[in-house]
């Protein structure tokens, strides 16, 4: 079966086709009918009357063009790509990347990624929440033994929920990309990747069951009402230091909070917090962490270490190189600017930070993300802007592995 | 820093239309933090290159909607945790935004950053005359201590007249939240 597009050019043509109309034995089939010259007429053709109608058209002068040379073509392709996309459905491509989820999906999720890419994503438990939830991390890797691995953690700021969102979509990036894009290979090839999509569960929870707005872990403060842990302020490192505020003169000290209602509270003492623990430990027992990233919103910042200090840090140079580079990957594909620089100049002195310790322990590569936006939106990102700004985060991920990857030490 | 009266910082920035960001307007100011009673706001002085958008006809089309609608407008959070809203509440959150402006800067020091997270609940108030009058309850984020600080808002506005906040306060927080 042909079909074809009739331009009639007056009146009179177009009664001509609608006298076509009616000639049932030629079994013609109007998508569109002939109503005015203005308007296209499509019509499918039987093979047997083909002939016959082109006749027709061409001794009335009437133009005509081929829209589909062979139907029977364009149906075959169609039931094959029906059948592939049910097939895909029923894996990873029913989870909806451009919303947010509940916990329980974004569990559900991670161990849909762990079954289907079994032969590069492994699901770990690296510890327990303060309400005992598991600390679900994705480990990406090709073999070997402790290869130099990269560590990669969102959402211990709970209400930052780009941030939960953006690296299950990275999760599935890592692993479909495995194989055919050349720069994940090379790395995955080389080194592993692990990925803590969710380091704050039960302020996660919360945000979602009770307050959007719940930053802190969910730990029980002795002497006190108020509930819970800024985790960013629990880790050692110039932990529970203070400030002095030059231009007042009074000790007000930003740095982290000694009250366990402030959302900036840095907890009783460093590592209180399961969470903070279980990364602790983690990164202490695998001993061949090369990079530590970490994931927060909002205001698109780029940052390497101090935050509980305004000295530079030793590789200074080279970290601000880097993150210059990343930024520039981010901006290349929205042109989403990121600002760099080290915590204490660029956005805040916070005391007791993930990547003053990470730095500190070792780990030269420690970088902190702040994604979109600038407060427009906060941390209420419309879900509109997930998958690009995943897509963007991405980029500036990569460019500090491959740097990585290219430069162990 | 000028002695026994304050800090004054020279700016000079780059403002961006939230709504169009192609339209950028270059902008300098002067900013002038108290030494003393720390509770006054910090002096503002700035100057604009050029003219800002023009927003006659969409504000008129604003104020002709409300002033149409038959019983008075209520809504709450704007936008929802997943970051959405309505279209028609997006000029009652440019709207919050812009009073809340005005409340930040009453309220900043060199060691705030205030942003507006979300609008918690607004209220259209009665009239007899010909301005609009919204009941805000919103929530603040202030940057370095991290803090969500629920703030109400009294605000009136004229298409012709702005935006003038004739009354608001701090809230207290809830200890368990």
């Amino acid at each position: 079966h042909q079909v074809l597009r009739i331009k009639a050019s007056n009146e009179e043509q177009i009664q001509k086709l609608q006298l076509l109309e009616t000639l049932e034995h030629l079994q013609l089939d109007f998508w569109l009918n002939p109503s005015s010259p203005a308007l296209p007429v499509d019509v499918r053709i039987p093979f047997h009357s083909l002939q016959a109608v082109k006749v027709f058209l061409e001794s009335n002068n009437i133009k005509y063009s081929i829209l589909i040379e062979d139907l029977q073509v364009v149906l075959d392709e169609e039931k094959q790509d029906m059948a592939f996309s049910r097939q895909r459905e029923r894996s990873t491509n029913t989870f909806d990347y451009g919303t947010y989820h509940s916990l329980a999906s974004i569990y559900e999720e991670l161990d849909n990624l762990a079954q289907e890419h079994s032969s590069i994503v492994s699901k770990l438990t690296i510890g327990e929440s303060y309400e005992k939830r598991p600390l679900y991390v994705l480990k990406f890797s090709t073999g070997g033994t402790n290869r130099p691995a990269i560590w990669i953690d969102a959402g211990i700021h709970s209400r930052e929920w780009i941030t939960q969102a953006s690296a299950i979509w990275i999760a599935r990036k890592i692993a479909s990309d495995y194989g055919s894009d050349p720069s994940v290979t090379s790395l995955l090839n080389k080194m592993d990747i692990f990925l803590l999509a969710v380091t704050n569960p039960d302020g996660y929870e919360f945000t979602h069951t009770e307050n959007r707005m719940w930053r802190k872990t969910r730990s029980r403060n002795q002497g006190s009402l108020c509930i819970g842990v800024d985790p960013n302020r629990n880790w050692d490192a110039g932990f529970g230091d203070q400030f002095l505020l030059c231009s007042l003169s009074v000790l007000t000290g930003p740095g982290a909070s000694s009250n366990p209602c402030s959302d900036s509270y840095h907890g009783p003492s460093a590592n209180s917090e399961a969470e903070v623990k279980s990364v602790v430990d983690f990164i202490k027992n695998h001993g061949n962490i090369v990079a530590f990233l970490t994931l927060h919103s909002y205001s698109q910042l780029l940052m390497y270490p101090y935050g509980y200090k305004c000295t530079k840090p030793a590789d200074y140079t080279e970290l601000d190189s880097v993150g210059k580079a990343a930024a520039s990957s981010i901006h290349s594909l929205y042109g989403t600017t990121f600002k760099v620089g080290n915590i204490c100049s660029t956005i805040y002195q916070a005391s007791g930070g993930s990547i003053d310790w990470s730095y500190d322990y070792g780990i030269k590569y420690s970088f902190a993300f702040e994604l979109r936006d600038t407060g427009n939106y906060g941390f209420l990102l419309p879900a509109s802007q997930i998958i690009p700004t995943a897509e963007e985060t991405w980029l500036g991920l990569k460019t500090i592995m491959e740097h990585v990857r290219d430069n162990l030490y | 820093d000028i002695d026994n009266v304050g800090r004054k910082y020279h700016l000079k920035l780059v403002l961006e239309d939230i709504v169009e960001k192609d339209n950028i307007v270059n902008c300098t100011a002067e900013i002038l933090y108290h030494l003393d009673n720390t509770n006054a706001a910090p002096d503002v002085h700035f100057e604009i290159e050029g003219e800002l958008k023009n927003t006659e006809e969409q504000d008129n089309i604003f104020y002709n909607r409300i002033k149409s609608l038959k019983k008075e407008l209520a809504a709450q959070n704007i936008p929802d945790s997943h970051g959405n809203m309505p279209p028609e509440m997006e000029p009652i959150r440019l709207l919050a935004q812009a009073a809340a402006g005005y409340v930040v800067w009453q309220n900043s020091t060199e060691n705030t950053r205030y942003e507006l997270a979300q609008i918690k609940h607004v209220r259209q108030l009665k009239r007899s005359d010909d301005y609009l009058e919204f009941d805000y309850m919103v929530l603040l984020h202030e940057f370095v201590s991290q803090e969500i600080i629920p703030w109400q808002m009294t605000v009136l506005w004229h298409p012709q007249h702005g935006v003038k906040v004739t009354q608001n306060s701090r809230q207290p927080k809830h200890a368990e939240h």
